[in-house]
């Protein structure tokens, strides 16, 4: 017999704390869809993405109800289109986001993934047109998301391309006026960018991946503030072991969700990412664990400190729980998908500078950060280059997701609903680094010993 | 081993609430085989466990009969597979 205390325990879990998987994500391979002929190309994708993934959303509900836990997102993420394009043009990019968005529409899901490209050494003119294609692709389409790596340790950092996706997130930015600038929401710049991550707007099938697979994301940072409230006045070890205990729990209620989807749907198991993934959610909120742990408001002095505990601990107690870990795996930070981040940047608390710092020691970057809409592509540059230096220095993953709402100012904010939240416009500096961004060229990579 | 799935009731107490749970697991083949009751200040939580693999349904479809007792006796009743509990709570 299960205690009757273990159960309460998930149940409330669940109910009060808002443990729920955050997605299920199907990978798809695209290599096999490849022609010469942009209708069959497209064709092929489509009937691809539909047959492979069929199955997704009628077994996530049946899981659903089986176990009692939300799963809040069904998505698929495919091959970086750049890499199947051929010989297509930015027109035939855009026709070809437009055909990933019907496939999505047709299974139902909320996202798709994949129309990207990994420019971190250089680009090819399939990589090029992809890129022209991605502000019109991002207009015209509904759950395409997209994203590009511009740099990895081993490469270093591909300014070119820096500068190019400054204007691409601008173009994006004001083609998606009328709706806050949405489009910027589904783009992200990336450094070390994983290639089984089930998250957005990253989310892409790499080149070394099966045929299919599925990666599960899970979620809880509810669950773990709750535990440390209620672990009151101990010390910070034994805080971490209340962390890490917690982060099995979720974790292990990832692996089982992962392992059911893969045995009904035919599909290996690939990873579990290990996040603490927010939502706008009261009491689901990454700032609420760091207050929790005893900072009067996310951002002050000493919230890197907290961060970085947290997320080793999470990682740590993660680790146990899942035969295969990869992703992303870390606490996230987005600005407007968490209430705690959102309210300490209103308080003047948070500044994006403490957002980069704190970018170092956990998953992924600045993340959903909403600016001022005439904000210079060469300031935009500026921050993207900051940002992708902390991953290739660091060798982790990081990675930009900002959005220059248009026609917007410091004092205003903006709401996306649903998970994508609210994002206060945030204060940047207005000094230009545009010499420096139009350098071009590529920043060597980095030296991995003297190490300081 | 026989699959198992733990049905818990979470609210204010009430009379007939074991009556009538228990009147749907007899109706769709979910045999009881433990009943554990737990009172939280004036809520109280009852857990069941019950075999389901001579259910005469879809698990899934059992489930939302057995919501549907919840929602007319004002209490959250779930019926949930119990391999999310071992999952968690057990290495």
């Amino acid at each position: 017999m299960i205690d009757t205390k273990d159960i309460l325990e998930t149940i409330n879990m669940i109910r009060e704390e808002n443990l729920d998987i955050r997605t299920v994500t199907v990978g798809i391979s695209l290599f096999d869809c490849v022609s010469d002929d942009k209708n069959r190309l497209l064709n092929n994708i489509y009937e691809k993405i539909t047959r492979t993934a069929e199955k997704l959303v009628p077994i996530c509900n049946e899981l659903e109800k089986t176990y009692g836990i939300p799963i809040i997102n069904k998505r698929v993420s495919v091959t970086p289109l750049s890499l199947v394009g051929g010989k297509l043009d930015s027109e035939g990019y855009v026709q070809a986001a437009q055909m990933l968005d019907r496939a999505a529409e047709t299974l139902g899901i909320n996202f798709i993934g994949g129309f990207g490209a990994l420019v971190h050494k250089g680009s090819t003119k399939c990589e090029d047109a992809l890129i022209d294609a991605i502000p019109e692709a991002l207009a015209s389409t509904k759950m395409v998301c997209s994203s590009v790596n511009v740099a990895t340790t081993k490469a270093g950092i591909n300014m070119d391309a820096i500068a190019k996706m400054g204007s691409i997130i601008k173009k994006t930015a004001y083609l998606t006026r009328e709706n806050n600038s949405i489009g910027c929401a589904k783009l992200v710049v990336f450094a070390n960018v994983p290639e089984d991550n089930p998250f957005m707007a990253g989310a892409f099938h790499g080149v070394g991946e099966p045929d299919a697979i599925i990666n599960v994301g899970v979620s809880g940072p509810g669950v773990v503030s709750s535990a440390i409230r209620r672990a009151g006045n101990c010390n910070l070890s034994e805080l971490a072991e209340v962390i890490k205990k917690q982060s099995f729990k979720i974790t292990r209620v990832g692996q089982l969700i992962a392992r059911e989807a893969s045995n009904r749907m035919n599909i290996p198991f690939g990873i579990v990412d290990l996040s603490l993934a927010p939502t706008p959610a009261i009491g689901d909120s990454v700032a609420d664990i760091l207050e929790s742990m005893g900072l009067e408001t996310c951002g002050t002095h000493g919230t890197t400190a907290a961060l970085a505990m947290l997320n080793d601990a999470v990682k740590k107690g993660g680790v146990m729980a899942s035969s295969h870990v990869g992703g992303l795996s870390g606490a996230f930070i987005p600005v407007s998908e968490d209430a705690g981040m959102i309210a300490a940047v209103e308080k003047g608390v948070l500044s994006i500078e403490k957002l980069e710092a704190m970018t170092a020691v956990c998953s992924v970057g600045l993340d959903m950060i909403a600016v001022p809409g005439d904000t210079s592509e060469a300031v935009i540059c500026g921050i993207i280059a900051d940002e992708i230096s902390i991953g290739v220095a660091n060798t982790k993953t990081t990675a930009v997701r900002i959005i220059p709402a248009y026609n917007k100012n410091v004092g205003d904010s903006i709401d996306f609903g649903g998970l994508l939240g609210t994002a206060p416009i945030m204060q940047l500096r207005k000094e230009s680094p545009e010499i420096f961004i139009n350098r071009g060229g590529r920043i060597p990579a980095p030296i991995h010993s003297l190490k300081n | 081993m026989k699959t198992k799935a733990v049905i818990s009731v979470t609210g204010k107490d009430n009379v007939g609430i074991i009556a009538k749970v228990s009147n749907v697991c007899s109706e769709y083949g979910a045999n009881i085989i433990d009943v554990s009751q737990t009172v939280l200040k004036e809520y109280f939580a009852m857990i069941m466990l019950v075999e389901i693999d001579s259910l005469t349904l879809p698990f899934t479809e059992f489930v939302d009969r057995v919501a549907i007792i919840g929602k007319e006796l004002g209490l959250e009743i779930h019926a949930m597979h119990e391999d999310i509990f071992d999952s968690m709570h057990k290495i």
